[in-house]
């Protein structure tokens, strides 16, 4: 009697993976095809007549400057808060830190309108009033005495650092005694200013050349900017924070760092391309925003119209010519941005 | 002398519980556990950057358990080096030299010599992109031996070397203990490296540290033997 041998399986035949791919393939063609179609569109609409005669517009003149002045502000506003929070959510262990980030997306997740709104109804009460009667009617003041004195004095070290610094030596001022003269040259120069009737003269030209309201002026436009762009600019800087090797900061504070010392001698050279995709992100923001700036500083000519409020002003007049010649100036600044990022910036899928 | 004694930590699911262990001064001490035994982690304690929950930590006689990182005086050579991006060998040889606001000349002078020391002259130009693994290790070691250390640490630095390059880091690490007189603590979870460099061997199991008796055990001792 001989035992038959288990059968031995065949081998398995496998289909083409071709039509799995194709179809792949098309479905996702169709939306690269929408981008194409969409900005052919706008070429093909407009004529380089067009596009002068937008420019030539004084209006639109404002707008542009309005937008790339605004837009260049609220960018450093986001790295001022960007890198330092970022820092603080990729290398701290804090309870609660969930609810943060939290928070931080918010801004990125609630419609714009609404963003606007909040913003609106936060001026309107009474902080809020407080705030822009400051900035209305006592501007000069609150610069002549207490922004430039507050400037000088770190300023003035600063100085003296760089100099330092270029001639090679080690800055003969330790941590310990700067503070302290920082505010020793800010509370001379508050002095100087009364005691000369300098302050006299510099706080009715600050107030004249400064003094604003905010909702419905310029500064509520960077206001709006900046509370979106600033949320992209933390998770551009948190996710840059997080790819750089914790270690190297570490071995750098057995070598005798503060933990200041080591961020700025090695870890902020080595964010460099987060800094740049981080300013170059808030900045593209801030020049699309659009619904927050319509409700919180409304769409008055040559005063608070940026690019996006000019397209929206010049569609609603049926001006359409001039909307799409605007339109195509910032798709060409999108573009700019698309390539810088691109080119120099994080490679990470994740500060989008 | 590098001196731990009754050390708690906790990190996650793991904790070393009651290390004790010396290496006296001018000793060459090599610490051997197995992989995911906490060496790393000790090192951390001993560095400043990682918390205990008790026990002390002696660095030449003095006690550093409640002193920062940087008031510790100890050059650290971690596993994966962590070398500066931004710098260049040449700074990254001054880096700990600049901290403490060394005049220029000084500097100058101490980074020649340390070059020469880790045969390092033809690389100070260099950015760590594109060094070997041998060179980069011994810009590693020359950034933490600048400040002239009284204590060494370094965490697996044999390791991801080649066979050639593993001989000539021998050779280097002998030269360095000859010339610095710094008290070394050496991790590994290889036995060859003890046997050829330690004067003291500890071995690292369970969360605890013990001695190892005799020096030339590791390779023949079975209890020891490491995977």
């Amino acid at each position: 009697m001989s035992v038959a041998a288990p059968p031995q399986t065949p081998p398995r035949r496998v289909g083409s993976d071709v039509p799995f791919l194709l179809g792949l393939s098309l479905l996702g063609c169709t939306y690269l095809l929408l981008i194409i179609l969409m900005l052919a569109a706008d070429l093909s609409f407009t004529t380089p007549g067009h596009l002068w005669q937008a420019l030539a517009s004084r209006e639109i003149q404002y707008a542009v400057k309005l937008s790339l002045v605004s837009c260049s502000i609220t960018t450093i506003l986001s790295l001022w808060v960007g890198v330092p929070l970022g820092y603080l959510l990729s290398r701290q262990q804090v309870p609660g830190k969930w609810l943060v980030e939290a928070i931080i997306d918010i801004p990125i997740v609630l419609p714009p309108l609404v963003v606007g709104l909040s913003l609106l109804i936060l001026f309107m009460t009474p902080p809020g009033r407080a705030l822009e009667n400051v900035t209305r009617s006592h501007m000069g003041f609150v610069l002549a005495f207490i922004v430039l004195p507050l400037a000088l004095g770190p300023g003035l070290l600063l100085a003296i650092k760089i100099v330092f610094a270029a001639l090679g030596e080690a800055f003969p001022i330790s941590g310990a005694i700067a503070w302290p003269m920082a505010i020793g040259i800010g509370v001379v120069t508050v002095f100087l200013l009364a005691a000369t009737g300098l302050g006299g003269i510099l706080e009715p030209w600050c107030q004249r050349h400064f003094g604003t309201s905010i909702t419905y002026a310029i500064p509520s436009v960077i206001l709006a900017q900046f509370s979106v762009s600033c949320a992209f600019a933390v998770r551009t800087m948190r996710v840059t924070f997080d790819q750089i090797n914790p270690r190297a900061e570490q071995v750098a504070l057995t070598l005798g760092c503060s933990r200041s010392q080591a961020f700025w001698m090695v870890v902020l050279p080595e964010a460099k391309r987060g800094l740049l995709t981080a300013a170059t992100l808030a900045w593209a923001r801030a020049l699309g925003e659009f619904g927050p700036i319509l409700v919180f500083s409304g769409a008055t000519r040559m005063k608070t119209e940026v690019l996006s409020t000019t397209v929206f002003l010049e569609l609603s007049i049926g001006n359409i010519e001039a909307a799409v010649a605007v339109s195509l100036i910032m798709v060409l600044a999108a573009l700019v941005v698309l390539v810088i990022v691109r080119l120099f910036g994080v490679r990470d899928a994740r500060v989008l | 002398m590098i001196a731990v004694s009754n050390l708690l930590v906790a990190q996650g699911n793991f904790s070393l519980r009651d290390v004790s262990f010396t290496v006296p001064t001018g000793q060459y001490g090599v610490l051997m556990g197995r992989t995911g035994s906490g060496k790393t982690t000790l090192l951390e304690v001993i560095c400043g950057l990682r918390r205990v929950l008790s026990g002390r930590v002696q660095l030449l006689d003095r006690d550093v358990t409640a002193l920062k990182p940087a008031e510790r005086g100890v050059g650290y050579v971690p596993q994966d080096r962590a070398l500066f991006a931004t710098m260049t060998v040449r700074e990254h040889l001054a880096f700990a030299l600049e901290v403490r606001r060394w005049s220029r000349s000084a500097i100058r002078e101490r980074v020649a010599e340390l070059a020469q020391l880790l045969g390092i002259d033809e690389l100070l130009h260099r950015y760590p992109v594109g060094l070997s693994g041998g060179e980069a290790q011994r810009v590693a070691l020359g950034r933490a031996l600048a400040m002239r250390p009284g204590v060494l640490l370094l965490d697996e630095p044999l390791s991801a070397l080649d066979e050639g390059t593993r001989e000539e880091m021998f050779d280097l690490l002998r030269a360095v203990r000859k010339q610095t007189e710094v008290t070394v603590l050496h991790i590994t979870h290889s036995p060859s490296e003890a046997q050829r460099l330690a004067d003291r061997v500890y071995l690292l199991r369970q969360g605890r540290v013990e001695e190892v008796a005799d020096v030339q055990a590791p390779a023949t001792d079975t209890r020891i033997q490491l995977p």
